[in-house]
């Protein structure tokens, strides 16, 4: 009796266990068939379909050299200018935001609470609200469709986030570390740099990489700010692959790809930090 | 040499406030201003705020005048569909596969990592591998149905006014659910395991245990989820701009859009800016709720 009854648990058990896992494979066969195609010459995708066993000698990887190299698309500039935009745009914030972090944790000051609605506000505020008095300003600064003025952009908004992000970290180093740095005679400056940043290390990485995600995902600011050719970030050039009626889905999945393998991998180098960072939001608020 | 007390904060707040004060504050003032400016009469009135909002045009259409069953509805009643579905179902389905992970799945970390990869992806590159999931003969949903004999649903969604916004919205499940369980799953971790062991020694059913012992201490986590898939649905742009454009005929488009279509097609910059107000305007009572909970 008994033994029957955990047998039919484990039964149970089993068949919920193969259910989730087809539910978590069925998920993720965009992506299967995304790599798929973007590895095959796509006229035979359109004769064969790519849900099967690939032929191993018509593998190719025409659609990535195409993708990169035709003059027609140029990811290969495209993806360089990302990388210029997003690392610089990643560390300007995260040295300011530290800074005010800093400032909001362990410091008192007239407008704080006033100071940090701003942050909070900024954090969730839509993009949109902030393009067209810069567009007109950047027009006249020479900043339009320059590298400088979208990187001065993408860093004054990751200011909030990061400001946010850090002062919750900050919040739970000790006080009494800097209590006891301030009775030492050390001045704020360097019980912010050789106390806190070395205790923060972990929570700086991860403010780094999601900044740098952020920046690189982006393509409303890049659409309004790049314009030319040869300064465009890749989420535009690759949005520009897909023509009005014909779509070449080789050349779609394969530019697809090239522009989210750096979030990808940095996803999986700092997964720890990824996760971390999104679950910061929902635990203990 | 010691600074001033007063002064000391100052250091601090400068660099970080002058970057925000020059290209975020400000631009945010002048957008309020640029949406009442109207460029006929040089005067400050609601010109901008009616013309966008009667707007018939299908690009840029908030409300429509009239309702049938297919859309286009306008991008205002496009957003509240998209909510109406997205967050139910986002909510639900990460409770659900966030619970069976943690206490009944082996291999939770592999699936919970494959989930999270629709909200590490440029939501552009999303927005194609929507367009790719819904394309005939080669995305994945209309070739079930077409082999499940469904003829109408084995064309390509993103191309067809009736099913567009709905590839979308389901599209965007897809992106978005990681977010949600990744939220949950972090969220169990804080449930001391002997809850759930004392409500299986009373007897409780799986199901049970669900709704009545894990869910209840998830609520902080679930208003969560709620405000910011409602904040990422208001703010939907890169999904629609690099899947459909808002099209066919205007029948995906939302406001963000909108008000890019203004800004770059119709280079009406005072009007863009209107747009820009309007969705700010909803995006604010979520805004001014998490300020309150988020006190200094």
């Amino acid at each position: 009796m008994k033994r029957n009854l955990i047998s039919k648990r484990a039964i149970r058990t089993l068949a919920l266990n193969v259910v989730v896992w087809l539910f978590a494979l069925a998920w993720i066969l965009p992506f299967i068939g995304l790599i798929t195609v973007s590895i095959l010459p796509y006229r035979e995708v359109i004769v064969k379909g790519w849900f099967r066993v690939p032929d191993l000698n018509s593998l190719t990887l025409n659609n990535y050299v195409e993708a990169l190299r035709n003059p027609l698309y140029d990811l290969a500039t495209s993806y360089r200018n990302s990388l210029i935009v997003a690392s610089l745009s990643s560390i300007i914030p995260v040295i300011a935001a530290a800074l005010a972090a800093y400032a909001f944790t362990n410091l008192d000051f007239r407008l704080k609470a006033l100071l940090f609605a701003t942050i909070l506000f900024i954090m969730m505020v839509p993009q949109q609200l902030t393009v067209v008095p810069l567009f007109l300003l950047y027009r006249n600064l020479g900043l339009y469709d320059t590298f400088q003025g979208i990187i001065l952009l993408h860093s004054a908004w990751g200011i909030a986030w990061v400001t946010f992000f850090l002062r919750n970290y900050f919040k739970f180093i000790p006080k009494s570390l800097v209590e006891a740095a301030r009775v030492d005679g050390a001045s704020e400056i360097t019980i912010f740099y050789r106390v806190i940043l070395p205790l923060s290390i972990p929570a700086l990485i991860a403010a780094l990489i999601m900044q740098f995600t952020w920046v690189w995902n982006d393509l409303f600011y890049a659409l309004v700010f790049l314009a030319s050719g040869d300064k465009q970030v890749i989420t535009q050039k690759v949005v520009m692959l897909k023509g009005e009626y014909h779509v070449d889905w080789g050349l779609l999945t394969a530019g697809s790809i090239i522009s989210m393998s750096t979030p990808l991998i940095l996803y999986m180098v700092f997964n720890k930090y990824f996760m971390r960072g999104v679950a910061a939001w929902g635990v203990k608020r | 040499m010691r600074l001033a007390k007063h002064l000391r904060p100052l250091i601090f707040l400068t660099p970080p406030f002058t970057l925000i004060a020059v290209f975020v504050i400000y631009p945010i003032l002048a957008t309020f201003y640029f949406s009442f400016y109207d460029k006929n009469s040089g005067l400050l009135n609601l010109n901008n705020y009616r013309e966008v909002l009667l707007s018939t045009n299908p690009l840029n259409m908030i409300i429509a005048r009239s309702f049938s069953y297919i859309p286009p509805w306008g991008a205002l009643f496009h957003n509240l569909v998209w909510i109406a579905l997205h967050v139910p179902i986002v909510t639900f389905l990460g409770l659900i596969i966030a619970y069976l992970l943690k206490y009944h799945v082996r291999g939770g970390t592999i699936i919970k990592a494959m989930l999270f990869l629709g909200i590490v992806i440029p939501p552009a590159v999303g927005g194609l591998i929507i367009r790719f999931m819904f394309e005939a003969n080669i995305g994945v949903i209309p070739l079930i149905f077409s082999y499940l004999g469904v003829e109408s649903l084995s064309k390509t969604w993103v191309a067809r006014p009736q099913t567009a916004l709905l590839a979308l919205i389901l599209g965007s499940v897809w992106l978005w659910l990681g977010f949600s369980v990744t939220i949950f799953s972090a969220a169990m971790e804080t449930i001391p395991r002997s809850h759930i062991e004392a409500a299986r020694v009373f007897g409780a059913s799986t199901w049970r245990i669900f709704y009545s012992v894990v869910t209840p201490q998830l609520k902080p986590a679930i208003i969560v989820v709620i405000v910011m898939t409602l904040l990422w649905d208001l703010k939907i742009f890169d999904v629609v701009y690099a899947s459909t454009g808002g099209g066919p005929g205007g029948s995906t488009s939302v406001l963000a859009l909108v008000m890019y279509n203004y800004f770059a097609r119709g280079l009406d910059y005072y009007k863009s800016a209107a747009v820009a107000i309007i969705l700010t305007l909803l995006v604010l009572p979520l805004i001014i709720l998490i300020i309150r909970r988020e006190r200094v």
